[in-house]
């Protein structure tokens, strides 16, 4: 039995016997041709050959996987007709009167030690692509028939050195149950690709290929990124049973994508995903988000040298309410200062910058950057359903003058002519314990609260969540949270208002009982937490977590509800 | 004519909006255009050329075009650098 450690690239558990996709023996030899014409009519052929192929894949790929799959494949169509590849290659043949399986190669050599050298990760795995599109017209140029994975016919763990794009597209689910390979990382396509196909899948071994035989017994475990090859009975024993587990969790989850989230007695909470840039929409609609909870806006400021336009950022909020058609997007202004810094505003450096010149503060003062983020806001406005979110406000007369520059922004635009929606929902996070205990007041001139835990947190407990020295303070179940969060969820509802939260607290599973129970509307989580929420929501009754809560608020200390939520039955 | 952008997608230009570009630079059959960056000059013909500017966040393109359709290659191209998400107009 040997154990291989790689890269976890696609969950699941896969046991079978090993099918080595091998590539066959591209050597090529430099050979003279007598007539240059006839090298060139041979290669435009093999060209045409891979167009014809290229075509049938990427429809295929867009039949099976969607549009978004069959991209690549778009991608490599460009690469076969590119005049930089094409033309010196047939430049090569006339010129030297050398064979096209030579000329292309040395072409295409050049082109992949090129991308090898980039500096950019996601460049440097375009090779991939090259040796790819290389690889299909040398086969047809060698007269060369490999075993197309399409062919497998029985259930097995596909062993490779790397899996090039187009034979993962070719993988058929029902044989292929995992696959292995000695090179890629997370982003690499066939790394993409496995968990479209939902295959486990380990890559980045360095030596699976080595180390295995055809034919040998194989765990793939995508789940810890290992690889087992010939494990013993008793090893086999307890990975079938890891992955029933798996594959009994996944199935509850996946039922539960497409439905609401439904407490056991069919009381209805939304559960939402908390969100840093538009690329995460996809994984909001895998995992069966109802709304976008927090979309942390800062990230569109980070990693930059000067401010975001106004353009960049309605484009990106256009994306993000485009993508979730419809379903509410709370959009967060930007929460920059704390400990997340913009080195180009120049801001100077504070003795406490959590209690410091941060978010609205900061917004409110340099009303510069605030009103060109809400410019862009608003025009992004019309294309979804935006509710926009102000965070740290500590009074209300935050709130107001920053309603009122939302406001004044939104006559301007108005009067310049650009449609702006109607129906924006204008809410505060809640995350400073003076806003907390005025809840009442507020509800009465916000449209919703989104309690923001990781804050209130450490502002109720006074202790700084960075300094591991005070992080026992840090105390999500500790009544005093519980009593703050009860007084916001009921100064909401008494008038007419929601409440949600969008703290790391909403996703856990001891709290959502106690927050199910105090009544709250609205869970913003990571989208990986939303199914196993929705699932353990469905199990719980309001009306026995209302009870719960009862109890939990009347504790004495956090190790007593933690115990209290430890004793349910879910 | 010729127009600067900036790039602002974390990816640079990567291979999907890169098919954008060549796809909609072949459309125009009435202009040459071109991608300069890094003091390297490449066709928007070639997908290849384009990724082999090797551009990251930050960093700025020129677009420039030629010929008869020059005016309407460059703003169908400006559009997709502007949709695409992956830069900022930087005149």
């Amino acid at each position: 039995m040997i154990n291989i450690e790689g890269i976890a690239a696609s969950a699941g558990v896969a046991i079978a016997r090993a099918f080595k996709l091998e590539h066959p023996d591209f050597t090529i030899n430099k050979q003279s041709v007598q007539s240059t014409d006839a090298e060139i009519t041979r290669f435009n052929s093999a060209l045409a050959k891979s167009q014809e192929e290229l075509e049938a894949i990427k429809e295929r790929t867009r039949a099976e996987l969607g549009d978004k799959k069959a991209e690549i494949f778009e991608s490599h169509l460009l690469i076969l007709n590119d005049p930089e590849l094409i033309d010196p290659v047939r430049t090569m043949i006339t010129d030297e009167q050398v064979n096209a399986e030579y000329a292309l190669n040395e072409t295409a050599s050049q082109f992949i030690t090129m991308f090898e050298n980039m500096k950019s990760a996601y460049l440097q795995e375009r090779a991939a692509d090259m040796r790819d599109v290389t690889k299909r017209v040398l086969t047809h140029l060698l007269g060369l028939t490999y075993v197309n994975p399409a062919e497998i016919s029985e259930e097995v763990i596909v062993i490779a050195e790397d899996l090039t794009p187009s034979d993962t597209a070719q993988l058929n689910r029902k044989y292929v149950l995992g696959f292995t390979t000695n090179i890629g990382g997370r982003t690499s396509h066939s790394a993409i690709m496995a968990r479209s196909l939902e295959i486990p899948a380990v890559v980045g071994t360095k030596n699976v290929v080595e180390q295995i035989g055809s034919g040998d017994l194989v765990i793939v475990d995508g789940l810890d990124g290992q690889v087992i090859i010939n494990p013993t009975d008793e090893v086999v024993a307890e990975f079938r049973v890891k992955q029933k587990q798996y594959q009994e969790q996944r199935a509850e989850w996946n039922k539960l994508r497409d439905q609401k989230s439904v407490s056991k007695d069919g009381v209805h909470v939304e559960l939402a995903a908390n969100i840093g840039t538009p690329n995460d929409v996809a994984g909001v609609i895998d995992n069966g988000g109802e709304a976008v909870g927090l979309y942390r806006t800062e990230f569109l400021y980070m990693g930059r040298d000067k401010l975001p336009s106004e353009d960049v950022q309605f484009n990106a909020y256009k994306t993000v309410l485009e993508k979730m058609e419809g379903k509410p997007v709370v959009v967060r202004t930007l929460d920059i200062g704390g400990d997340k810094e913009l080195p180009y505003l120049d801001l100077p450096k504070e003795m406490n910058p959590f209690l410091g010149f941060r978010a609205v503060r900061l917004c409110l003062d340099r009303t510069d950057i605030f009103r060109t983020q809400l410019r862009a806001l608003l025009r992004a406005s019309v294309y979804g359903n935006l509710r926009i979110m102000f965070p740290m406000i500590a009074t209300l007369g935050e709130f107001r003058e920053a309603k009122a520059l939302l406001l004044e922004e939104k006559q301007n635009l108005i009067a310049a002519g650009i449609e702006v929606s109607e129906n924006i929902q204008l809410g505060i996070m809640v995350e400073i314990p003076s806003t907390a205990v005025m809840a009442d007041q507020f509800a009465k001139e916000v449209d919703f609260f989104s309690i923001g835990t990781n804050d209130l947190i450490q502002y109720t407990m006074a202790a700084d969540r960075m300094n591991e020295r005070v992080s026992y303070l840090y105390q999500p179940y500790n009544p005093a949270i519980l009593r703050l969060v009860k007084m916001v969820i009921d100064a909401a509802h008494k008038e007419g208002r929601w409440a949600g939260m969008c703290g790391e607290m909403a996703g856990d599973t001891t709290a959502i009982p106690l927050l199910l129970g105090l009544g709250l509307d609205e869970f913003s989580m990571s989208a990986t937490s939303i199914l196993p929420a929705r699932s353990l929501i469905s199990k719980l009754s309001k009306a026995e977590m209302q009870e719960l809560a009862a109890k939990a608020l009347e504790l004495q200390t956090a190790e007593q509800v933690v115990e209290l939520v430890r004793g349910i039955d879910a | 004519m010729q127009r600067n952008f900036k790039i602002t997608d974390e990816d640079g230009i990567h291979a999907r909006p890169a098919t954008a570009l060549v796809n909609t630079a072949n459309k125009f059959k009435g202009a040459e255009s071109f991608a300069e960056a890094k003091g390297k000059k490449v066709t928007l013909k070639s997908i290849l050329g384009v990724l082999s500017l090797g551009l990251e966040q930050g960093d700025i393109i020129t677009l420039s075009s030629e010929g008869e359709e020059a005016e309407a290659a460059l703003s169908a191209l400006s559009d997709i650098m502007v949709s695409e998400g992956l830069g900022e107009i930087n005149d």
